[in-house]
């Protein structure tokens, strides 16, 4: 990037920088004539000069100009106008100026200011272009966090500077010098003194300054390195909490904070003294004029008049000499800063752009041979990782890289993946440089997938289509309102100089997957995932996940079908007593009496857990049905049986899980409230009391609890309130909640709870497991199999993949690599997280789905264990970073080598 | 069967006859009621023990694998209690239990067991001097064993 910023804002902005100057300079016509106009008022009209005699008139608007050689030319006469007329006329052209000032400045702002926005949004965008093309190396030393600050945060100032980088010193330039010239012109001498103290000014402020600019490049370091900190405090903060390490890194951080602070102290001071100083200088002049301009008058060398206009002229000084310090303070601040934020942008080696170049049509197939010539690899701190190894992997060839402890063949892989640069000879493809290759060959052509996997936050679907978005390959096309938009869009960023690819294409490259649209994916990811073995875990998610209904159309009543085909199959295994389900006119025993009472699903925070009892239609109901005493007593009954059996265990006992009643923390206030209200007759309790003890009730399930609480009575006046409840629903609350019905889908609820549209029993122990592996043969039986592994495929997996097991994240990470359809699918320890058996499994399933419709990749795996080569054609050894052997199998097994020692 | 009864089963097994009330209410509630159709296997020989079940109603049949298949051992009947040992070491299962009729029993976790012990040391002494009770019955046996040879 440009290293001066004042190179770089004016290369971008030229254009626009000439443009506002020449507008400044053509608002200035109306502001000056503003400032004569009160003096025409006053003396005019006002004051009457001119119209002394009653009745006479002046001219206005008369145009007339003295030309050389013509002589006086009028080109208007004027409108002859009275004295208030012409009071009227030029107040009104007053408020004309004032107008037509303010629209200049509305405009002046608004320009200056769209063009630093745009210019910072072109900075910011160059940051991250780089950072994408930085070699891989960069980021073993950079933090994340750093880079994010730097993009987001250090060039934010640059925007407000940049609409006044040229115009400020231009005009203020141009005012003080006008300023100067007349002091001058008034008086040589006088003239001589204000230069020399704007001289000293010129030349010793800047020089302070110096100390200004050191201590805000350290402010902006530290500022930086604090928030490097705090991402790697976010990020390790598992390291943190198992170490007990949380007090260091609060005094690590207070340690920095108080860095900070001191820097930025000083900078205060600093800049306060600079401006005292400043200040000081500029009002000595004056005192120089009175005392030396005063003695001259005195002396008789110097006029009265002379004085008094130098002095009146220096008034007009000081202002814009100040506000141009001021403009070069900020200048250097944000020279600084964006010197800065360069620097640590300025990369030997950084990608070339045509390596990257955005290419729409498919690239042909990598034919040749991958090879690594002589290549040498060293890790950041120089320890030969490779040394000058020579290998070649013909195409359709499988092969394993069997690697002792210090071996290198992870560094091998990631040299084919382009992931680490050799340090000496080259990788290639065919004859071609493999660094030389555009990655739309490489990304495309070849995948890779390793033990360290990196998901997005986004859901599983997107992270495993990530894999295909190497272009927009639909043009999408707008109409209406979009349209403008898409194309204010495409106008902006060209004029900020961002890419105009439109970011809502269709990126998925399906044809690279096998298939031919989004119709027909589905069946390829269905397939890859069946092949690493992540179905399952996905249908899980689906299962427990709420379905989008929008995008999973017709799935909801499909779902509804199901319950009564689990019905049917249930009984005729003899299971039906598993799952009770759920029917409109019974009390649901396995399921509490909240769900008993409220009988839907709550679809928003009114009806939602501890909001039910509190919610005033919700009692009116209960009072209606006669059971508000019956769940206040029974409720007391629950909070003391609670009490009894909990109050002396600590709040962190495991046994607090099994209390659905109360948490830990809310033993003490139920206690309190108990002891409050136990004599106290019903009438006389509180609306809010009520509701904490009713809501206790709300949670008891009679076959777990055992409390013996139920009554048949009270379960027909639960059923009975039900209904009740939802005869008179109120319309605030009719999108409060959904109620169960036997023939609907319920949108709040997960698809487990629609398909079993019920409670399982509790005392069966493995009724859970059993359900749920019914519930897939049926969903396999119906078709719907694949549609509720859509469903989980909606799941988010949480900021870098968090959500998932590491196992999983390893797992889609191979299945994103297997979905490209690659020519060469290099394999870096890729299931490490998994146990040896899993491992070999899901490598067989990989390599035969990579040879699915008769295609034959290259399949190069770094195994993590010896045994495991096998599966592969040719096995390579690596040891001590040299190629140790490498043979088939059995050849290698033969001999005595390194690799029968790894066997054994 | 509710709550209060369970704990009048739990006090009628030998292991927990002395433990204060509250504490076996505590352990019933925390437990589970689990049910099994007659023929269902609550666990088998050779299993982690991961929890002792007292029998609260129905009958189950305690079976030893054997060359010529599984011989029944014993028979159980409400109020005894069956995997006790492997809720207080981690021993596998020395037999399999199966339901020999409809079966309502209380399981008790090992975890929850061994965390109400450490809660409550006089509820940890009491099976104590259960478990040493047996051990002089069993040494009395060896004795009488041994001298009538």
């Amino acid at each position: 990037m440009e290293p001066s910023l004042a190179r770089y804002i004016w290369t971008h902005t030229k254009k626009q920088q000439v443009w506002i100057l020449i507008i400044v300079l053509l608002s200035m016509i109306p502001y000056f004539m503003s400032f004569d106009l009160p003096k025409l008022i006053v003396n005019g009209p006002i004051q009457g000069r001119g119209f002394e005699q009653p009745g006479a008139t002046r001219p206005f608007m008369r145009l007339h100009y003295n030309l050389p050689f013509i002589g006086d030319v009028q080109f208007f006469s004027g409108f002859q106008l009275d004295r208030k007329e012409t009071l009227f006329a030029l107040s009104l052209v007053f408020l004309l100026l004032v107008i037509i000032n303010g629209l200049f400045k509305l405009y002046i702002n608004t320009y200056k200011g769209r063009l630093g926005e745009r210019m910072l949004r072109r900075i910011r965008f160059d940051l991250v272009d780089l950072v994408l093309r930085f070699p891989p190396r960069y980021f073993k030393r950079v933090k994340s966090a750093e880079v994010a600050t730097m993009v987001k945060d250090e060039v934010e100032p640059l925007g407000g500077f940049i609409g006044d980088a040229f115009l400020q010193p231009v005009l203020l330039g141009g005012q003080a010098l006008t300023a100067m010239l007349f002091i001058m012109v008034q008086n040589a001498w006088l003239g001589m003194i204000a230069v020399v103290i704007v001289v000293i000014q010129i030349v010793l402020i800047p020089r302070m300054r110096r100390r200004l600019i050191v201590l805000g490049r350290r402010r902006q370091l530290t500022a930086r390195a604090l928030s490097g900190r705090v991402g790697e405090i976010v990020d390790g903060i598992g390291a943190v909490h198992i170490h007990d390490t949380s007090n260091y890194e609060r005094a690590d951080i207070a340690a920095r904070l108080g860095l900070i602070f001191k820097i930025r102290f000083d900078l205060y001071q600093w800049k306060f003294m600079v401006k005292f100083l400043n200040n000081i200088l500029a009002q000595v002049t004056p005192f120089l004029f009175y005392m030396i301009g005063g003695y001259l008058v005195i002396e008789g060398r110097l006029d009265v008049g002379q004085l008094v206009a130098v002095i009146s002229a220096y008034k007009d000084l000081p202002g814009p000499m100040k506000e141009l310090i001021d403009w070069d303070q900020d200048r250097q601040d944000v020279q600084v800063k964006y010197q800065q934020v360069v620097e640590q942008f300025t990369v030997e080696g950084v990608i070339a752009p045509r390596i990257e170049a955005l290419t729409i049509e498919d690239p042909p197939p990598m034919t040749g041979p991958l090879s690594a010539i002589s290549l040498s690899m060293a890790d950041d701190g120089g320890a030969m990782l490779l040394d000058r190894i020579s290998l070649q992997i013909n195409p359709g060839e499988t092969v394993a890289l069997v690697s002792t402890a210090t071996g290198g063949a992870e560094a091998l892989a990631e040299a084919f993946a382009r992931l680490d640069w050799p340090d000496s000879g080259r990788v290639a493809s065919g004859a071609d440089d493999l660094l030389e290759i555009p990655e739309a060959v490489t990304g495309r052509r070849m995948s890779y997938a390793s033990s360290d996997v990196f998901l997005f936050q986004a859901s599983l679907r997107d992270n495993l289509l990530y894999g295909l978005k190497h272009a927009p390959l639909t043009s999408v096309t707008y109409d209406g309102t979009a349209a403008d938009q898409r194309r204010w869009d495409i106008e902006e960023a060209r004029r900020s100089g961002n890419p105009d690819i439109d970011i809502q294409s269709d990126w998925i490259d399906y044809a690279s997957a096998g298939a031919t649209g989004p119709h027909d994916l589905f069946e390829v990811v269905r397939r890859v995932l069946d092949a690493v073995v992540l179905s399952r875990d996905i249908l899980d998610l689906g299962l427990r996940s709420s379905a989008d209904l929008t995008r999973h159309k017709g799935f909801a009543g499909r779902i509804v079908e199901l319950r009564a085909t689990l019905r049917t199959r249930l009984e005729r295994e003899g299971l039906s007593g598993l799952v009770v389900p759920f029917e409109p006119g019974a009390y649901n025993k396995e399921a509490t009496i909240g769900q008993n009472l409220l009988f839907g699903a709550a679809a928003g925070p009114e009806l939602a857990d501890r909001a039910l009892a509190a919610n005033p239609y919700f009692a009116s109901v209960l009072r209606q049905a006669g059971l508000d005493r019956t769940l206040y007593e029974m409720g007391m009954e629950i909070a003391e049986q609670a009490i009894e059996l909990f109050a002396d265990l600590p709040p962190d006992h495991q046994f607090f899980q099994q209390l659905a009643f109360m948490s830990a923390e809310e033993i003490p206030a139920y206690e309190t409230l108990l002891q409050r209200l136990k004599n106290r007759p019903y009438e006389a309790v509180s609306e809010a009391d009520r509701a904490m003890i009713v809501t206790l009730s709300f949670a008891y399930i009679e076959p777990r609890h055992r409390f013996g609480l139920l009554s048949d009575e009270l379960m027909s006046k639960i059923v009975a309130a039900r209904n009740l409840f939802y005869e008179n629903l109120p319309p605030e609350l009719q999108n409060a909640v959904e109620r169960y019905d036997p023939a609907k889908y319920i949108a709040a609820a997960t698809v487990m709870d629609n398909v079993l549209f019920g409670r399982v029993g509790n005392n069966h122990p493995d009724a859970p497991d059993r359900i749920r592996s019914i519930v897939y043969d049926i969903l396999d039986e119906l078709g719907l199999y694949s549609e509720l592994l859509d469903v989980g495929l909606d799941f988010n997996v949480g900021s870098g993949g968090r959500r998932l097991t590491s196992g999983q994240r390893q797992k889609l990470d191979v299945a994103r690599a297997l979905l490209k359809r690659p020519d060469f699918l290099i394999l870096n320890r890729p299931l490490s997280a998994l146990d040896q058996r899993v491992q070999d499994k899901v490598l067989r399933n990989v390599i035969e789905e990579a040879r699915r419709d008769g295609r034959s990749p290259a399949i190069v795996c770094v195994v993590t264990n010896p045994a495991m080569a096998t599966m592969f054609d040719r096995v390579v050894v690596f040891d001590s970073g040299r190629l140790a052997e490498d043979g088939t199998h059995e050849t290698l097994l033969a001999g005595n080598g390194v690799f029968k020692e790894l066997l054994s | 069967m509710l709550l209060k009864d369970e704990v009048g089963m739990l006090q009628r097994v030998p292991l927990f006859s002395g433990i204060e009330p509250t504490k076996l209410k505590l352990l019933a509630f925390t437990s589970d009621r689990v049910s099994y159709g007659a023929g269902q296997i609550l666990f088998r020989q050779g299993d982690e023990g991961d929890a002792a079940y007292v029998i609260l109603s129905g009958r189950a049949d305690i079976l030893v694998d054997s060359d010529s298949g599984p011989i029944k051992v014993a028979e159980m009947v409400p109020n005894s209690i069956v995997g006790e040992i492997a809720i207080l070491c981690n021993s596998s299962r020395t037999a399999t239990v199966r339901a020999a009729s409809p079966l309502e029993v209380l399981r008790i976790r090992k975890d929850h067991f061994l965390r109400l012990m450490k809660e409550y040391p006089e509820m940890t002494i009491e099976v104590l001097r259960v478990l040493a009770d047996r051990l002089s019955h069993t040494t009395a046996d060896l004795i009488d064993a041994r001298s009538a040879k």
